[in-house]
C-alpha cells in the first residue's frame, strides 16, 4: 500500500511537470546555483559600497513626491518645526550625526535628492520593495525595517528642511 | 507485474479525477447545481470584504465576538465584562478599573443582548451596548475603536437580562432585572418573597454626542421576573415594553411553581411620561452604591467611580405610566414590528404566537377597561388589546424578528425551527429547521424601523453533530439564511465562541467608514507616556519602579534595566510609537502574574511585575511586528534587596 502511494505520488508529480514545470525547473537550478555571481558581474563596484554611503542624485524615489525645489536659504522656522517632527517621530531609530538603527540624515541631500528623501518618509513600505537604494539601505540595516509614522506631506517637506541644516 | 498493475489503477485513477472535474459543470445533479449556487451566496472571496458586520454576544466568555455576513468569518473578540490575556484587558493597570463593582474586581461576566445605537429609528453604528447578566451592569463598545469605553452597574438588580435595548434615538439604553430582589437589600427571610420583593426597570440615559452612560431613574415593580424588553418605535415610541414570567411570585421550584397562571403580563411602560416627572423633580433619591466605568481614549486609561445614588419611581406615583397586558403563559422573547404597532408576547410554554396590538392597547386604557389591577398597577383585558395570534405554529416560541416586508420571524425551540409569518393575517408562509434547538435569531437592523433584511440567522443551543466532534464541549452553532424569496433557504453553518445570545448586525459601510487605525500619538495623554525616545526613563518612588518604555519596529527603548531589587513593585508603562496601520508591538515579562500587553500603535499600557528572585531576567515583544521581530526583546537585572546596584537603563550603547 506504502508502495502503491509512493508510485502514485511520482505518477502526480510527474504529471504536474508535463504541465509546464520542466522549465521553471530548470530557472530554479540556475539561480540557485549561481545566485552570487550574476550580482557580482552585474554591480561590481557599488557592492563595495554600502547603499548608505553611494551617491545617486538623479533618482526620486516612488511616491507621491515627484518634483521639489529647495530654496537657496533654508527656512529656518519650517526646519525648526521640522526638527521637532523629528524628535518626536524619527529619534527612536535614527541618531542625527551617527548610524543607529537606521542610517544618520547628516549630509543625506549630499547623497539623495530631496523626492527621494521625502518619499522614503512618506512611502517606505513601498521603497523597500521596489526602489533599488531603499531595498539596498533595507539589507544594509539588518532587515529593519524603515516605519511609516504617518507624516503629512507637510511635516515631511519640514523634515527635509530641518535635514538641510545638519552639517 | 504486480506493481504494473498498481501503477495503471493509479493512472486509471488521475485521468478520472482530471475527467470528473472537467464534468462538474454540465452536471445535471440536482442537488450538486443547487449546492454551488448556495456556496456562490456565502462565497467572499479573498481579500474581498462582507456586505455585514454581525456583533454576537459571547454569553459565559463575558465577551463580544465580530463577525462578517455572509461568510461567517469571525474577525475579532471584543472584551467586555472579562479579563482577556490576549490583549491584556483587564490585566493591565489601565483597563483593571473596567472590571470594578460594587462587590470588587470581578473578572468574568455573563453577556447577553447586545444592541446598536440608532438615530431616528435607525441603525447608526456609533455604538453597541451589551448586558452582563450576572453582576448587573451594561456596557458600551465604540465602533470606531470595537473597545468597551464604558461600563456602568445596575443597582437594584438582579440577573439583569430584559437588557440592553436602546430606544430609536438611543435617549436610553434600558435595563430591566430577572430576579426581584429586596430593595433596598435586606436580611429577610426568602418565604416572605411574595408582596415584598421588587423589580428594578432601569432606563440609563445616554449623552447624544459622547454617549455618556447615567442612570436616569428606576421603576421598582411588583416582584415578577422581567424577562426581556423592546422599545416602542414610529407610533408608538416612548413606550417600552417588558415580558415577565413568575407572576406567581415563587421564590423556590419556578420550573412548576411559575408556570401555574394561565397568563403572565407584557408591561408597557410610558418613559417619557416618567421622564417628564422625574425632569419636574418627581421620584426619590435612594441610597445605592455602584460602579461608573469610564476609558478615556486619551489618557488610554480607565477609572471607576462609585456612585452612592440613584433615583426611583413607584408605578403609582405616576398614574396612567404603567399598564400590564396580559399574555400567555411565562412568556419570554417582547419584540416590536418595525412600525411600532405589533407587540409579539412569545409565551414559550403556549401553543400559540400572542401579538397585543398598540392602538387597541391606547384605545382600551382610553375608554379606562381595566380587568384588574396588580400592586395599583392597572391590567387590561386579553381580548381588547390582541390584535391576533398566530395558531400553533411550532412549539416553544423564543424569540421574533422582522424583515421590514411585514413579515415576522420567530424561532421555536422545542420544535428547532424558524417559522416565517405574515404581519396582520397571522398565516405561517414557511418553516425552515434549526440545528438545533434555536434561541434568537437576528436580521441585520434587527431593533429598529428599518430592518435590512436579506439574511437572517439562527443561534441554536445544541450543536451536536454539526462539526467535527471536539470532546464533549462544543461551541454553538450558528445558521445564516437567506430571507430574499419567499422561503428561507439555508446557506451556512458557523460555530460561534461561548453562549451566542443574541446578536445585533448591520450592513458594513458605516461602522467601515469610520473605523480607526491608529491612535495619533500627539493625542496621547498618558501620564506615563514616553512619547520620543528622549522620554524614556526610569524612575525608582520608594519600592516602585517605574519604566518609561518605548516600541517601534524592533526593538523596546530602553532594552538594558538594572537597578531593580527582589520585592520592588516594577511598573512597566509601555507607548507603541509606530503610526501606522496594524503595527501592534506586544510585551511579556518573565515570571509576570499577569498577562501580556498588546499595545496598539499610538497606545500607552502598563504591566506590573514583581521580582521575586535575583538574577538577569528577560522580556521580549509577543506579537510578529518585523523580520527583526526575534530580535526585539531586552534584559531586566534584578539585585538583591541591600544591593546597592545603581538605577541605570540604556539602548543600544555599544553600538557604534
Amino acid at each position: 500500500m506504502k508502495r502503491t502511494l509512493k508510485l502514485m505520488t511520482v505518477l502526480f508529480v510527474t504529471l504536474l511537470l508535463s504541465c509546464g514545470g520542466k522549465e521553471e525547473k530548470k530557472k530554479e537550478a540556475i539561480s540557485f546555483g549561481k545566485k552570487e555571481a550574476p550580482v557580482k558581474v552585474e554591480v561590481p563596484k557599488e557592492t563595495q559600497v554600502p547603499a548608505s554611503k553611494r551617491v545617486d542624485l538623479t533618482n526620486k524615489g516612488i511616491g507621491p513626491i515627484t518634483s521639489i525645489t529647495l530654496d537657496a536659504v533654508i527656512d529656518q522656522k519650517m526646519a525648526t518645526h521640522g526638527a521637532d517632527v523629528y524628535k518626536k517621530m524619527c529619534t527612536a531609530c535614527h541618531r542625527a550625526d551617527k548610524k543607529f538603527i537606521g542610517p544618520a540624515p547628516t549630509g543625506i541631500l549630499e547623497r539623495r535628492t530631496p523626492e527621494w528623501v521625502m518619499n522614503m518618509i512618506l512611502n517606505p513600505d513601498e521603497m523597500v520593495k521596489k526602489d533599488p537604494l531603499a531595498k539596498a539601505l533595507l539589507m544594509e540595516f539588518n532587515g529593519s525595517p524603515m516605519a511609516n509614522q504617518n507624516l503629512s506631506e507637510e511635516d515631511a517637506r519640514a523634515v527635509l528642511e530641518y535635514f538641510r541644516t545638519l552639517k | 507485474m504486480k506493481n504494473l498493475l498498481k501503477i495503471n489503477i493509479a493512472f486509471i485513477f488521475v485521468i478520472a479525477a482530471f475527467t470528473s472535474c472537467n464534468n462538474a459543470k454540465s452536471s445535471n445533479g440536482k442537488s450538486g447545481a443547487l449546492a454551488s449556487n448556495v456556496a456562490e451566496k456565502v462565497y467572499v472571496a479573498p481579500g474581498e470584504h462582507d456586505e455585514f458586520y454581525a456583533f454576537l454576544s459571547g454569553g459565559y466568555s463575558g465577551n463580544l465576538t465580530v463577525y462578517g455576513l455572509p461568510s461567517g468569518r469571525m474577525f475579532k473578540e471584543i472584551p467586555v465584562f472579562s479579563q482577556f490575556p490576549t490583549s491584556g484587558y483587564g490585566y493591565s493597570e489601565e483597563t483593571k478599573p473596567m472590571l470594578n463593582t460594587s462587590h470588587g474586581f470581578i473578572p468574568w461576566g455573563d453577556s447577553h443582548h447586545p444592541d446598536i445605537s440608532q438615530t431616528n429609528g435607525e441603525i447608526d453604528g456609533r455604538f453597541i451596548f451589551i448586558n452582563e447578566n450576572n453582576t448587573p451592569r451594561i456596557a458600551k463598545i465604540d465602533l470606531r475603536t470595537f473597545e468597551t469605553t464604558e461600563i456602568i452597574e445596575v443597582p437594584n438588580s438582579a440577573g439583569n437580562h430584559s437588557s440592553s435595548f436602546v430606544t430609536e434615538n438611543t435617549e436610553y439604553v434600558v435595563a430591566g432585572t430577572r430576579f426581584s430582589i429586596p430593595i433596598p437589600q435586606r436580611d429577610m427571610p426568602i418565604k416572605d418573597y411574595k408582596g415584598n420583593f421588587q423589580g428594578a426597570l432601569s432606563f440609563i440615559s445616554v449623552a447624544p454626542e459622547t454617549g455618556n452612560m447615567d442612570i436616569k431613574f428606576q421603576i421598582l415593580m411588583p416582584g415578577f421576573n422581567y424577562d426581556l424588553s423592546h422599545p416602542g418605535r414610529g407610533k408608538s415610541h416612548g413606550w417600552f415594553f417588558f415580558t415577565t414570567y413568575n407572576t406567581e411570585e415563587a421564590s423556590t421550584l419556578l420550573e412548576v411553581n411559575a408556570s401555574q397562571n394561565d397568563k403572565d403580563f407584557i408591561a408597557a411602560i410610558n418613559w417619557k411620561k416618567i421622564e417628564a416627572y422625574v425632569n419636574n423633580g418627581g421620584g426619590t433619591m435612594m441610597p445605592a452604591n455602584y460602579a461608573h466605568n469610564v476609558y478615556d481614549e486619551e489618557t488610554h486609561t480607565a477609572t471607576s467611580t462609585m456612585k452612592k445614588e440613584v433615583r426611583v419611581v413607584n408605578p403609582s406615583e405616576v398614574p396612567g405610566a404603567v399598564y400590564f397586558l396580559p399574555t400567555p403563559k411565562s412568556p419570554h422573547g417582547c419584540d416590536v414590528d418595525p412600525s411600532g404597532e405589533y407587540i409579539v408576547g412569545n409565551g414559550k410554554l403556549s401553543a400559540n404566537l400572542t401579538v397585543h396590538s398598540f392602538t387597541k392597547m391606547l384605545d382600551a386604557i382610553e375608554n379606562k377597561k381595566f380587568a384588574g389591577e396588580a400592586y395599583g398597577i392597572p391590567i387590561l383585558n386579553f381580548e381588547d388589546v390582541l390584535a391576533g395570534s398566530v395558531e400553533q405554529p411550532g412549539l416553544g416560541p423564543l424569540h421574533t424578528e422582522f424583515d421590514g416586508k411585514g413579515n415576522a420571524y420567530t424561532t421555536f425551540f422545542i420544535s428547532s425551527e424558524v417559522v416565517k409569518w405574515k404581519l396582520g393575517t397571522w398565516e405561517v408562509l414557511d418553516r425552515q429547521p434549526t440545528f438545533y434547538s434555536v434561541g434568537h435569531l437576528t436580521i441585520p437592523g434587527g431593533n429598529s424601523s428599518k430592518p435590512q433584511g436579506k439574511y437572517m440567522f439562527a443561534m441554536n443551543k445544541i450543536t451536536k453533530d454539526r462539526y467535527l466532534p471536539t470532546g464533549p464541549e462544543l461551541e454553538h452553532s450558528a445558521q445564516l439564511y437567506d430571507i430574499s424569496g419567499d422561503k428561507m433557504e439555508l446557506l451556512l453553518d458557523f460555530p460561534t465562541h461561548g453562549e451566542p445570545h443574541y446578536a445585533a448586525a448591520m450592513r458594513a459601510d458605516l461602522i467601515k467608514e469610520r473605523s480607526q487605525k491608529i491612535y495619533n500619538l500627539e493625542d496621547n495623554k498618558h501620564p506615563y507616556a514616553a512619547k520620543t525616545d528622549a522620554d524614556t526613563k526610569v524612575v525608582r518612588k520608594g519600592n516602585e519602579v517605574h519604566i518609561y518604555m518605548t516600541t517601534i519596529r524592533s526593538h523596546f527603548s530602553p532594552d538594558n534595566i538594572e537597578g531593580v531589587k527582589v520585592g520592588d513593585k516594577v511598573y512597566f508603562h509601555i507607548t507603541n510609537l509606530e503610526q501606522d496601520f496594524d503595527v501592534p508591538h506586544g510585551f511579556a515579562m518573565i515570571g509576570q502574574n499577569s498577562s501580556e500587553l498588546l499595545v496598539m500603535p499610538g497606545q500607552t499600557k502598563t504591566s506590573v511585575w514583581e521580582p521575586k528572585q535575583v538574577g538577569v531576567w528577560p522580556f521580549y515583544c509577543t506579537d510578529f511586528c518585523s523580520a527583526l521581530h526575534q530580535e526585539m526583546q531586552g534584559y531586566v537585572r534584578v539585585s538583591a534587596v541591600d544591593s546597592d546596584t545603581p538605577l541605570k537603563w540604556s539602548l543600544g550603547e555599544d553600538i557604534e
